[in-house]
């Protein structure tokens, strides 16, 4: 704060760089206000969410819904354990493990989890629906091929921030690599490995809730199902069931966290 | 040091935690087991030479992209659709998420001053916690549905459901910002007589602004992210290019798209975390 000129003036830039953005962005964009707010979008509106507060009831259909719930959540849980073990079996050759590693495929490993890491789930359940069709199977390998990425990244960052000490005693006696990480480095990350697959459960758990939307099963695909088909009964209950899976995931997660922090 | 296989080992070398291992293994294998139902788990059919044959052409159609210029151009004007939804949302949500994150943060409450907040004060508090909370809680997906439903498809539903998700996001965590800074210098000014928004703008935003705007930069790289996942239900923008390549079995539009939203997510990723640091 000693050049207060300095820093008002970049921040002036920042904020007229911004205010430039936001303004071309909503010039650009062929937005139709007139019919977001028309007495017919209202009254769509209007009808829409009086149809809402009607949910359907009736046990055939809650005890589908109540399937596809389970289904969401085996599918999250797999598509992470899946992916908790790509991630780990890359995040080896993409972290340098002590300064005299050449780590040679550290740089191709971590374009690839890259790649995996920064196309959406969604994404990658559109692609996958066309070689594993339609269901649960696409949504879950999708999770599984993300997910890969985004820890398989976090694991190798473990990897290199964990304490040498363990790993080099190990090395300097003419430990074999493999045993040196399961040994001396593996112990001391676990937790944290625990603990980051943990909470990417908990972003799949909702990411898996939408997935069927573009086919990918789950409380998705019949969210797709019964709106295209203008049920909307049944619209209400599904949205009803999704609030409340990632409203219980929150809770648990937050309830989770209280008690380990303890 | 290791005992070569097969030679049985001494009782004191025996691992302790064996048996604990073997049991966990094999409950999670259990758990598991309905997982792999439930899911269908069936990988192999995409190993059937029908659905590998598809999937072939498919691929095998990815390389090389499509480069050609009408079609980049296409490709760049959708791109700035992305970025322009995902900013006009963001946009729309600091409209939402401001007025909702000062009405809720109780350190603002002139009534708590001496201690206990009034019923009255204390329920508005919780009633805008809970409406932002359903603002959050219904993914953009699902916003971009109902609003493609309302107004039909186009860049004006992904606009919607980024302003509503990301203005509930936006107002719970600047809600959370805010109560968690010192409170003395803001007590202060409105024990002294200070409005509101007096010792908002003079005591509490100066304390937290830093934080606030770093938060705002990452939600922003989020919202580009996610207003090209909503182009799949037809909100516009990129994503809704690279569903109708997709449904027309078109590889090479599919991967010239898949590079450039790479690029862009990666673009945007830079710059965010550089604003950042600047701004920290």
């Amino acid at each position: 704060m000693n050049r207060p000129s300095g820093v008002s003036c970049s921040a002036c830039w920042f904020l007229a760089g911004l205010a430039l953005l936001t303004a071309a962005s909503f010039w650009t964009l062929d937005l139709q206000w007139a019919k977001f707010l028309s007495v017919d979008a209202a009254r769509k509106m209007g009808r829409f969410l009086a149809e809402l507060a009607s949910p359907s009831i009736d046990l055939p259909f809650l005890r589908k819904l109540l399937w596809a719930s389970l289904e969401t959540i085996a599918m999250s849980a797999l598509g992470t354990l899946l992916a908790v073990l790509g991630g780990l079996a890359l995040a080896l050759p993409a972290s340098r493990t002590h300064a005299g590693d050449r780590a040679l495929w550290r740089a191709p490993t971590r374009i690839v989890l890259n790649g995996l890491r920064s196309i959406p789930e969604l994404v990658w359940a559109a692609l996958l629906i066309l070689a594993a069709g339609l269901g649960p199977l696409a949504g879950t390998l999708a999770l599984a091929l993300h997910t890969t990425g985004v820890l398989g990244r976090l694991f190798a960052e473990a990897i290199e921030n964990s304490p040498s000490g363990p790993a080099f005693a190990l090395r300097v006696q003419g430990v074999a690599p493999g045993r040196v990480f399961l040994y001396a480095t593996l112990p001391q990350i676990l937790p944290q490995l625990v603990s980051y697959t943990l909470y990417r459960w908990e972003n799949n758990i909702r990411a898996a809730a939408v997935l069927g939307v573009v086919g990918g099963g789950g409380l998705g695909q019949m969210l797709a199902f019964h709106m295209g088909l203008f049920h909307m009964r049944e619209t209400s209950s599904i949205l009803i069931a999704m609030i409340a899976l990632v409203t219980l995931v929150d809770l648990a997660s937050y309830l989770a966290r209280r008690i380990l922090q303890r | 040091m290791q005992p070569a296989a097969g030679t049985p080992i001494a009782p004191e070398l025996r691992d302790p935690a064996w048996i604990g291992r073997v049991f966990w293994f094999l409950a999670a294998l259990v758990l598991l087991a309905p997982a792999l139902v439930l899911t269908e788990f069936r990988p192999w059919t995409m190993l059937e030479p029908d659905a590998l044959g598809s999937t072939a052409r498919f691929v095998g159609d990815f390389l090389p992209p499509k480069i050609e210029p009408e079609f980049l151009l296409l490709v760049a004007r959708e791109c700035w659709r992305t970025v322009a939804i995902a900013t006009a949302g963001m946009a729309l949500a600091l409209l939402i998420a401001i007025p909702l994150a000062l009405v809720s943060t109780s350190v603002l409450s002139v009534s708590a001053l001496p201690g206990r907040t009034h019923a009255l004060p204390f329920a508005l508090r919780q009633a805008v916690r809970g409406l932002l909370i359903v603002l959050r809680s219904v993914p953009e997906l699902v916003w971009a549905l109902v609003f493609v439903r309302v107004v039909g498809l186009g860049p004006t539903a992904g606009v919607l459901a980024i302003a509503l998700t990301y203005g509930g996001m936006l107002g719970k965590v600047y809600g959370e910002i805010l109560e968690s800074e010192e409170r003395q210098a803001t007590h202060a000014l409105l024990r002294n007589g200070a409005g509101r928004l007096q010792a908002f703008f003079y005591a509490l935003l100066p304390q937290s602004a830093t934080e606030l705007t770093s938060y705002t930069v990452y939600r922003w790289e989020c919202a580009i992210r996610s207003s090209a996942v909503l182009g799949f239900v037809g909100a516009g923008g990129l994503g809704q290019q690279m569903d109708n390549s997709m449904k027309m079995f078109q590889g090479s539009e599919v991967a010239t798209m898949l590079i450039v939203f790479m690029l862009l997510v990666g673009l945007a990723d830079a710059a965010s975390a550089w604003l950042r640091r600047v701004i920290a």
